[in-house]
Formats: C-alpha cells, sequence, structure tokens
C-alpha cells in the first residue's frame, strides 16, 4: 500500500465522517419538523458515498483487481433516500405537524394540510 | 495514517448516532422520529464499512448491504402506517 493510496482513501473518510456529522447535527438542532427532514437526506447520501469511494479505492490496491461491489450500495442509497424523504413528508402533511411561528406562508401549509387529508376540515 | 483516520472518523460517527439517539427520545412528533431511525441506520453502513476497513475483510460489504435494504423497507412502513394507521391493507 502506497503512501499517496493511503492519503486519499484518510481524506474520503474523514470527509465523508464530517459530512455525516454536519448532516447529524442539523437533525439535532433545526426548528421543526421540515427543516430537520432536509438536513440529513442531503448530507448523509454524501458522506456515505465518500466513505463507500474510500473503501472500493481501498480494496481495490488491496486485493489487485479493481472491486465495485460498494457501488451497489451506493447505488441503492441514491436511489432510495429521496423517496423516503418525499413518503416522511407526506406523512408529516398528514400528521399535521407544528411549523416554527415565523415561518412565513402559513396559509398555504394550512391549505396543504388540507388538501392531504380532506376529510377532517371544518 | 490510516488506522487513526479509521479511529477518528469512526469517533465522529458515534457522536453523529448519540445525536441522532438523542433526536429519537426527545423528538415532539412520530415522523420526527422516523428521520431519526432513517438516519441512524445510514450512519451504521458507514460504520460497518469502516470496522470492515479496520479488520481488511471485505465480507462486511454483505451485511451493510442488508441493513440498506432492510431500512428502507421498514421507512417506508413506517409512514405507511402513518398514512393510513395500516400496513397491509
Amino acid at each position: 500500500m502506497s503512501g499517496l493510496v493511503e492519503l486519499i482513501v484518510s481524506l474520503f473518510l474523514v470527509l465523508g465522517a464530517i459530512v455525516m456529522l454536519i448532516g447529524s447535527i442539523g437533525l439535532a438542532k433545526f426548528p421543526d419538523f421540515f427543516t430537520r427532514l432536509h438536513a440529513p437526506t442531503k448530507a448523509s447520501t454524501l458522506g456515505v458515498g465518500c466513505i463507500l469511494i474510500a473503501s472500493m479505492i481501498y480494496f481495490s490496491f488491496d486485493l489487485g483487481h479493481l472491486t465495485l461491489k460498494e457501488l451497489l450500495i451506493s447505488v441503492f442509497l441514491l436511489i432510495t433516500a429521496p423517496i423516503a424523504a418525499h413518503m416522511l413528508a407526506k406523512a408529516g402533511l398528514h400528521y399535521k405537524v407544528k411549523l416554527k411561528d415565523n415561518t412565513q406562508n402559513q396559509v398555504l401549509s394550512q391549505r396543504a394540510y388540507q388538501h392531504q387529508s380532506p376529510k377532517d376540515d371544518e | 495514517m490510516l488506522s487513526y483516520a479509521i479511529v477518528f472518523a469512526s469517533a465522529l460517527l458515534c457522536c453523529a448516532l448519540a445525536l441522532n439517539t438523542w433526536r429519537l427520545i426527545v423528538g415532539p412528533s412520530a415522523p420526527d422520529r422516523i428521520i431519526a431511525v432513517d438516519t441512524m441506520y445510514i450512519n451504521s453502513i458507514a460504520l460497518i464499512i469502516l470496522l470492515g476497513l479496520y479488520q481488511g475483510s471485505e465480507s462486511y460489504y454483505e451485511s451493510a448491504l442488508l441493513i440498506a435494504l432492510l431500512g428502507f423497507v421498514s421507512t417506508a412502513a413506517f409512514c405507511k402506517y402513518l398514512l393510513r394507521g395500516d400496513i397491509i391493507e
């Protein structure tokens, strides 16, 4: 294992871990549901992608031939993360989560709530 | 250098998992808790890949793939439960 490969792998690992930590801090600190939904779904995809790229480079040089198996997890997460975020947003609309008080255009959110579940409006 | 990087990245990911657990316990509404679980499984995929790098064995890849599949299915099932009140109609 040459020093340059080791440096690249370490760089990708640390970068991915920092990005995932940023996503989790956003999940813990943001004020209401929809902002909290925004942070980890993007940051975690990028972070886990960086770590999987690091693993791919390491094992390709360690075993001596190209290994692309980790790409499968990467592609799977890239496809499913937006779907999960969309379903979570629909669940939040259905659940009528409370918005932050100084959100602009709160009328629109009320209209979206009614559109999502029109049966129980009064 | 690589072992130091792996230990540092694992420490950061453990901090991230602790923050997710806090949100899972505190979270004011049910969708917040689902987001916390969703983020926790993505973080645990990265942690398992790091364990595979640390031990130099490739066989942890399958467990990471399994967690990715089951995590997405469980998130979809939780959302369906909140939307419909039922998982299989």
